[in-house]
């Protein structure tokens, strides 16, 4: 699998991809800068986590217009895949490669913590290795993760197979808390129809080895790897 | 604007106005006398911000030179922008704590922010990219109006920087105490890591060479901010709010990130950050430490506000800038860098065989002055100091009054503000971000960090325990450093280095200096017996309001190594059956102890005595035991005594303890506050081993219990339930902060 990520000015997780990308497939990702108008031959697209022009206005909306993402949607036309990890979640959805929005958290706080996910779809290469209805932790650390979109839209999303994750309380845990940011019917992630782009807050690719405390990121890398290799 | 303009501006230079500037009589008398003349009204500015208080530590620097900074594993100790110290194969890590406390006080978010900024060009600005931040921050008692806005605004701050420019802010340390009610602390810390024969310093080299000014644009704000980081605070000191910088941390990720790639060339010859007091001491510093002059001609400087005369840019202390001298025809490599991050770049000097400082703008010079006189006769005072009368131990008597329930004693104690939980606090830290976090502290009793690319990690600890410095500030000193170092020990790192961020109150009292001097007396003292060295330094005074000062609070930011991130252990307990082992002497001190204070009202006594030598032995000890794989969950004893830290490390894991030690015991070995002891959990089949080791070295090892449950237990029954010391640990921050401002 050859994969690309996209560095805008502000990211900060585009390392962490790198890792968890090369620690799965064995090859470096190429690293795309922000201006540049071509992207290399590749199989997945990564939009990584971090602060894209310091998201001085809403999260993601600079980034959106940036020279690079008419590639990257040119390329997810063409049915590439493409995954947005936290900031770049909000960055494919304000390009319109996914429906709805991002808000604020509905505390209006940064939150950083290990979350509950159930997987809600796993007719993906992201989702593969899962079982539907497993329950995985990932980590979040993000102030705008509040997904929303209208009711109808909810209802097509769930209809259509696109809810990817949902948040989850877990009475088993010292930890229960479910939904961090108050996101409609407690959305973590959402695939566009065709399943080949996803968007998510939390963070797989800082889940995918022994020093994380738990590797639960990582199938969805190894999917990945196995569907596009 | 222009020459005539900025005249209008300038008001006569007097000894009234340098008054204003936060010169004494003296001091304006002895720029007269190496002037030769009266100075403009530039170089007035200029000369009152670099014999400022916090610019020329006047009042420190003859303790601090009593300090050990110097040791095998130290590449570069104080009088850099951070301290390097080498941790093998080539590498180095390079960090520095410092305060932001008058700024936060004034306006708490971006007095806090600006305060994450400044500590992480101080490390990057040598070479290092930054792998985390800590804090240190103490507030007044919750009980004070002002407490809940402090602690929102100073944590939103931290959060907005950190967070944006992906450094993980991997813990730190919280406290309440009235005394800190008009003076806060918030003290910052960075560590970073370069290649060791990649480190870049200050001292300016090359008569001509270019000087480059990159990052953001220069603007009105923090004009003498480091004047008012060097006086006390009187009622009108919001009006003071003009001088607290504003900070942009999206340029700064920017600015590290381009940085970084100038240095991966070979275009620079020094480089420093703009901080306190800004173009003034960044300029200075650099040609004073080559031996040189510099001409700046501040017309192409980059500015965000018009007509700027330049007394204010030189006194501007706008965030996120940098001062380059490059070598001669790089000029071009390095402007594209700065170009590719949309960052401004200008040349706007370079350097002279004078000797002299000269600014030049509008075509006219405003600034002619010698440098390395002006430098070195920044005043430094050997200022009156009484030492600390020595308190005496309480007595049992001070504790006849209790005959409290251990279960709700302990749970008062878990829900009291310096020992609750501040989860609060840091899950608006991104604490994750580059994926190397083993640790964040609460986890462990240091933070463990990666080094980026390797299996090797760093361990960070932040510590102070103002309450045993105001008793007895030798003792406090030494117990600072001692616990630094147990809390690198108990996670299984070598400890390496400090830093120290000195936050006292106004020198100019002899009790207060006589605080100040016992506290480098007692670092000193502790720094050497450790083998644990000062690297890098920073110190905070005038933390006065209305004459009221802040208890001494040495903080002391210690570095480990370890060779492998994966042996690092953490406090929790992970398995039923684990043998619980108390290492070092518990005797009983209870003064100064949190539960004399929390549970019986007192506020007395001397502080634990620290004895160094039992303290490396046992220290030296764990460590070993650790890097033998041979410990679960590791602990050091501290606020609270031997059973608040069994509490603790159940409640970390949900594995409640057993406890067969403490029949009939009483609050001196439950609550006492000795040093130099640890809480270990090991799996049953090693216990006997361990305790063989212990006898062999000489340490006293004993058996308290076993993990076991989901309540803290013994042969009397249930002490008290995980449940109900969580809902208290975690209830209170959450609780307090969700009222209203």
């Amino acid at each position: 699998m050859k994969a690309a990520i996209v560095v805008f000015p502000g990211s900060n997780r585009e390392r962490d991809a790198v890792a968890a990308l090369e620690a799965v497939s064995g090859t470096k990702p190429h690293l795309v800068w922000h201006r540049d108008t071509e992207l290399p031959k590749v199989d997945l697209i990564v939009v990584p986590g971090g602060f894209s022009y310091g998201d001085y206005l809403r999260s993601g909306a600079m980034a959106a217009h940036s020279p690079i993402m008419r590639e990257v949607k040119a390329r997810a036309d063409q049915g590439v895949r493409v995954l947005g990890i936290c900031n770049g979640f909000q960055i494919i959805t304000e390009a319109g490669l996914l429906p709805g929005a991002l808000m604020r958290n509905g505390g209006l706080k940064f939150i950083c913590r290990v979350q509950h996910l159930r997987v809600e779809n796993t007719d993906s290469p992201f989702t593969a290795k899962y079982a539907k209805g497993q329950v995985v932790r990932y980590p979040i650390a993000h102030g705008d993760g509040n997904y929303w979109t209208d009711a109808e839209m909810v209802k097509r999303l769930d209809g259509e197979g696109q809810v990817a994750f949902r948040y989850i309380a877990d009475e088993t845990r010292a930890d229960p808390r479910g939904n961090p940011n108050g996101s409609v019917t407690d959305i973590a992630g959402i695939f566009n129809a065709k399943r080949t782009v996803l968007g998510l807050m939390p963070h797989p690719e800082d889940a995918v080895e022994a020093l994380h405390g738990n590797t639960d990121g990582k199938p969805m890398f190894e999917g990945l790897v196995e569907a596009l290799s | 604007m222009s020459a005539e303009a900025t005249k209008a501006q300038e008001r006569p230079v007097t000894v009234e106005l340098a008054k204003e500037f936060g010169l004494s009589a003296e001091e304006y008398q002895n720029a007269l006398d190496i002037l030769g003349r009266t100075p403009t009204f530039t170089e007035l500015g200029i000369i009152s911000v670099m014999w400022s208080e916090h610019c020329s530590y006047k009042s420190s620097k003859v303790w601090l030179k009593t300090l050990p900074t110097t040791g095998p594993q130290v590449i570069c100790g104080p009088g850099e922008n951070a301290g390097v110290v080498d941790i093998g194969d080539g590498d180095a890590v390079i960090f520095k704590m410092e305060s932001h406390n008058h700024p936060s006080y004034i306006e708490p978010f971006q007095g806090a922010a600006t305060g994450v900024g400044g500590i992480l060009r101080d490390v990057f600005t040598m070479g290092a990219r930054p792998i985390a931040n800590m804090n240190a921050l103490r507030f007044g008692s919750p009980d004070h109006s002002k407490t809940r806005h402090l602690v929102s605004g100073v944590v939103a701050g931290i959060a907005h920087y950190g967070n944006c420019v992906g450094v993980p802010t991997v813990g730190g340390e919280t406290n309440f105490h009235p005394a800190f009610n008009g003076n806060i602390l918030v003290n910052a810390m960075t560590v970073g890591v370069a290649k060791t024969d990649k480190i870049f310093y200050s001292a300016a080299a090359g008569i001509g060479n270019p000087v480059v000014y990159v990052g953001s644009k220069t603007g009105r704000d923090g004009i003498h901010g480091a004047t008012m980081a060097s006086a006390e605070f009187t009622e009108d000191s919001e009006e003071k709010r003009p001088t607290v910088q504003v900070g942009d941390p999206f340029t700064e990720k920017l600015l590290i990130e381009a940085c970084l790639e100038l240095m991966e060339t070979d275009a620079i010859v020094a480089i420093q950050d703009m901080g306190a007091a800004g173009l003034t001491s960044s300029s200075v510093e650099m040609a004073g430490k080559g031996g040189l002059g510099i001409e700046l001609t501040l017309d192409t400087l980059p500015m965000r506000e018009q007509a700027m005369t330049p007394y204010e840019i030189m006194l501007s202390e706008s965030q996120e800038r940098m001062l380059i001298i490059l070598k001669p025809g790089r000029e071009e490599v390095a402007k594209a860098i700065f170009d590719k991050w949309e960052l401004d770049f200008a040349v706007i000097g370079h350097l002279t065989d004078t000797g002299n400082l000269v600014i030049k703008m509008y075509g006219e010079t405003w600034c002619d002055m010698p440098i390395a006189p002006v430098s070195n006769a920044a005043p430094e005072y050997n200022r009156p100091w009484e030492p600390t009368p020595k308190a005496s131990d309480v007595d049992d008597s001070a504790l006849a009054g209790y005959s409290g329930d251990l279960g709700d004693t302990l749970t008062k104690l878990f829900g009291c503000p310096d020992l609750a939980s501040k989860r609060w606090i840091w899950e608006q830290y991104d604490s994750l971000v580059g994926g190397d976090t083993r640790f964040m502290s609460g986890q462990a009793d240091a933070a463990v960090v990666r080094v980026p690319g390797q299996t090797k990690a760093v361990a960070i600890t932040t510590d102070c325990t103002p309450r045993y410095c105001l008793a007895d500030p030798v003792e406090g000193g030494r117990q600072a450093v001692a616990e630094a170092w147990r809390n690198l020990s108990a996670v299984g790192a070598l400890p390496l280095a400090i830093t120290d961020n000195m936050n006292f109150g106004n020198p100019e009292k002899p009790r207060i200096m006589g605080q100040f001097v016992g506290a480098v007396q007692g670092i000193g003292e502790a720094c050497k017996a450790l083998d644990f060295p000062v690297v890098s330094g920073n110190v905070s005074l005038y933390n006065e309001t209305n004459g009221e000062a802040i208890l001494p609070t040495p903080a002391i930011g210690g570095v480990g190594i370890m060779p492998d991130a994966m042996i690092a252990v953490g406090i929790a307990f992970k398995n039923e059956g684990d043998v619980i082992l108390a290492v070092g002497e518990t005797k009983g001190h209870i003064g100064q102890s949190i539960f004399l204070r929390e549970i019986l009202g007192r506020e007395e006594g001397a502080p634990p005595p620290v004895d160094l030598a039992v303290e490396r032995r046992n220290g030296d000890f764990v460590r070993g035991l650790i890097r033998e794989g041979l410990v679960v969950s590791s602990h050091d004893v501290a606020d609270g005594g031997l059973i608040v830290t069994i509490a603790e490390m159940a409640l970390a894991g949900g594995v409640g303890a057993y406890l067969t030690a403490f029949d009939g015991a009483g609050p001196r070995v439950l609550f006492g506050e000795d040093q130099g002891r640890y809480v270990l959990a090991v799996r049953p089949d090693v216990a006997a081993t361990v305790q063989e080791k212990a006898k062999a070295a000489g340490v006293p090892v004993s058996v308290l219990g076993e993990t076991r449950g989901t309540a803290l237990s013994g042969r009397g029954g249930d002490i008290v339930s995980l449940k109900r010391l969580r809902d208290a640990n975690e209830g209170w921050l959450p609780t307090y902060m969700a009222a209203e401002l």
